[in-house]
Formats: structure tokens, C-alpha cells, sequence
């Protein structure tokens, strides 16, 4: 868990490129469900993080 | 002494041009090949996608293009994820994707498998198989209209031989709960082609040398197929899945000729719904902040996608 954790903290690309794919994952799921209205409505900010954040992160060193 | 058509051409250049060639760089060279490319890619995709993204912070509607265009924010992004029928054609969207990519997938690899299996006249049966493919989707949407007809359609009469139902008793796209199911069927009639030419292509490069040592360790077919054939293809067949996930994730041609949405808009996929907002409601503003939406999330998926394709191709 620490080794995750130290990952993060230097900038690596392993962890933050699953991070970001998990957030655009969890986001799609979000805009394609049909239970929560509210979810719906969160789940385009949630893509956009990932994807934003996954296009910086993909330039971090392995 | 014989001059060559290259040395002759170099004295035929004019001096001062000739002087301004000698004087570019290599990297300037480049430059000139590249730049006519970069100009089509920047005027083409990057100036529509930037002017876009300005247009879905306004009101702008094209249909008025003296009035005023007012700058309203994140309003459209507001109204359209707050709006339970746009939610609904995202579910439409999602129950058409996920179905057509997964039997497209089954049906695809299990015909690619036994188009390589080399039986008597299998090219002639690769043609047949590949022929929907090669169709125009607004032909393939408009007969099978006629097949999924209630009286005379071949479907209906179809699904009667085997179930025992009245051919007339269901309209495949006139009933709300059948008409989703209507669009993955054609669609995966059509493409299900596509999907099989590239699992083949992904069959035939596996070494028929990885499989007689398999037989050599005595290895089963059902082992073989789980642990030779299956790994060997998934980067074919994530590639495909890719192809078709993009694609159908924009599809509007085939379901406007089948479905035109309906019924009610239990088939409206979400660019047909764009269309709708952009060039029958004239919100252009409105569309162009959907256009974002729908490419924000396409562009997502497909960067996670290729990650997880890259990482299959280096196993």
C-alpha cells in the first residue's frame, strides 16, 4: 500500500495513468446507467477529469 | 560527355532559386513536406473541434445567424445533464453498444473459426458471409423494414416456425420493449463480417508449429484453444471491438432507416439526437455542447482502450 502511495507521491505513470483510467471508467458507467438521475448528471465532470488527467499523466516518467 | 536528366535539370534551375534551395536546412525541408498536412489537419479537425467547444458556451442558433450570440456558460451543460430523455438515449445507446459489440464478438470469432478450418468451398462461403458488410447501411435499414414486417416479413414468419407464435402477433419495430433489440439485430447481421475477417486474420497468423507442439505435450483442443488461440487473438480481437465501439457508438444511418428513432425514442441513439438538437431544433449551441460531451467520453474510452491494447500486445 505504502509502495502505491510513494508512487503517487513521485509522479510515476504506472499508478496515476490506472487512476485516471478508473475515474473515466467509473465516469461512462455513471453517464450510461439507468438507476440515478443524479449520477447521470456528475458523470460527464467525472470523464473529464479522467480524460484530462490521464493526456498529463501519460507524459510522467515510468 | 553525356549529361544526365538530373544534372541537366539542376543547370536548367534558375540561379536565384537554386541559391535559396541550397540554403535551406534539412529540418527546413521538413517543414515544407509537413506543413500543407499540419494545415488540413488544423483546418480541418482542430479549428472545428476548438470553434465547437466555443459555440456550446453560447445560445447561437444557425438558422438565426444576425441575432446576437450571448454568452451563457456552462448553461447547456447544465440543461442537457439534467435532462432525463437525453439520459435515456444514453441508455439506448449503451443497450445498443454493449449488445452488438458482444455478439458481434461470439459470432464473429465462432464463424472466423470455422472459415479456418479449411472445409471444401469455404472461400465461397467467406464471400457470402462478408456480403452484408460490403452493403450500404440505408439498403440494409430499408429491407430489413420489410423483414421485420408483421404480415409478410420473413423474420416474423421466421421466429412463428420455430416458437409457434402468430407471425402477426409482434411488430419488431413498433413495439417499445422489441424495436432496441430490432437495430442490434441488423446491425449485427452487418457487421458481424467485419469482426470475423479480423479474428481470421489473427487465426491465420498463429504457427501451426505452436499447436503440434501442444499436441506434442499431449495438451487437449478445449487447452489449446484457452491457452494458444484466445491469446494469440485478443489483440485482433480488441481491435476489433474498438473499431466497432467507436463506430456504433455514433451509428445513426442504419437506425434512422429502420427505427427513425422511434417508437416514442426507445431507439434514439444519441447522434441521432444531436442531429435532432443541431439541424431540426436548431439549438446549435446546445448541440455542440452534446458534440462535447459525446467526444469527451469517446476520447476517453478509446485512450484507456489502446492502453489496455498496447499492454495485450506486449504480453
Amino acid at each position: 500500500m505504502s509502495e502505491i502511495l510513494k508512487a503517487f507521491l513521485r509522479l510515476r505513470r504506472g499508478p496515476w495513468e490506472m487512476l485516471a483510467s478508473i475515474l473515466i471508467a467509473v465516469g461512462v458507467v455513471m453517464l450510461m446507467q439507468p438507476f440515478f438521475l443524479a449520477l447521470y448528471t456528475w458523470s460527464f465532470i467525472v470523464i473529464l477529469v479522467g480524460t484530462v488527467m490521464f493526456l498529463i499523466v501519460s507524459h510522467f516518467p515510468e | 560527355m553525356v549529361k544526365s536528366t538530373i544534372t541537366r535539370a539542376a543547370h536548367a534551375t534558375p540561379e536565384p532559386v537554386a541559391a535559396r534551395v541550397r540554403g535551406l536546412s534539412d529540418r527546413a525541408i521538413a517543414w515544407i513536406f509537413v506543413a500543407p498536412t499540419l494545415f488540413l489537419l488544423l483546418a480541418v479537425n482542430i479549428f472545428p473541434l476548438i470553434w465547437t467547444i466555443r459555440l456550446s458556451f453560447t445560445n447561437y442558433r444557425v438558422n438565426r445567424p444576425n441575432r446576437d450570440i450571448e454568452w451563457i456558460g456552462l448553461r447547456n451543460y447544465e440543461r442537457i445533464l439534467t435532462d432525463a430523455d437525453v439520459w435515456q438515449t444514453m441508455q439506448a445507446t449503451a443497450h445498443f453498444l454493449i449488445w452488438t459489440i458482444v455478439l458481434q464478438v461470439l459470432i464473429g470469432f465462432a464463424l472466423a473459426w470455422l472459415i479456418n478450418s479449411k472445409f471444401r468451398s469455404s472461400n465461397f462461403w467467406t464471400t457470402v458471409i462478408v456480403l452484408p458488410m460490403m452493403l450500404s447501411p440505408a439498403v440494409v435499414g430499408n429491407f430489413w423494414t420489410f423483414l421485420y414486417q408483421p404480415q409478410i416479413g420473413l423474420f416474423n414468419h421466421a421466429v412463428a416456425f420455430f416458437t409457434g407464435v402468430d407471425p402477426a402477433s409482434f411488430s419488431m419495430i413498433g413495439d417499445v420493449h422489441l424495436a432496441p433489440w430490432a437495430i442490434v439485430i441488423a446491425d449485427t447481421w452487418m457487421w458481424t463480417p467485419f469482426v470475423m475477417l479480423i479474428c481470421l486474420a489473427g487465426l491465420r497468423s498463429i504457427p501451426a508449429s505452436i499447436y503440434e507442439a501442444a499436441e506434442c505435450d499431449r495438451a487437449s483442443k478445449w487447452r489449446q484453444f484457452w491457452t494458444i488461440t484466445v491469446p494469440m487473438v485478443l489483440p485482433f480481437l480488441m481491435l476489433a471491438v474498438l473499431f466497432r465501439g467507436i463506430e456504433n457508438f455514433k451509428m445513426f444511418d442504419l437506425v434512422v432507416q429502420l427505427t427513425g428513432g422511434g417508437p416514442g425514442n426507445t431507439t434514439t441513439l444519441t447522434s441521432i439526437d444531436l442531429k435532432r438538437e443541431a439541424f431540426e431544433r436548431w439549438r446549435t449551441g446546445y448541440a455542440s455542447a452534446y458534440a462535447v460531451i459525446l467526444f469527451v467520453t469517446v476520447f476517453g474510452l478509446a485512450s484507456i482502450y489502446v492502453k489496455a491494447l498496447n499492454k495485450v500486445k506486449e504480453r
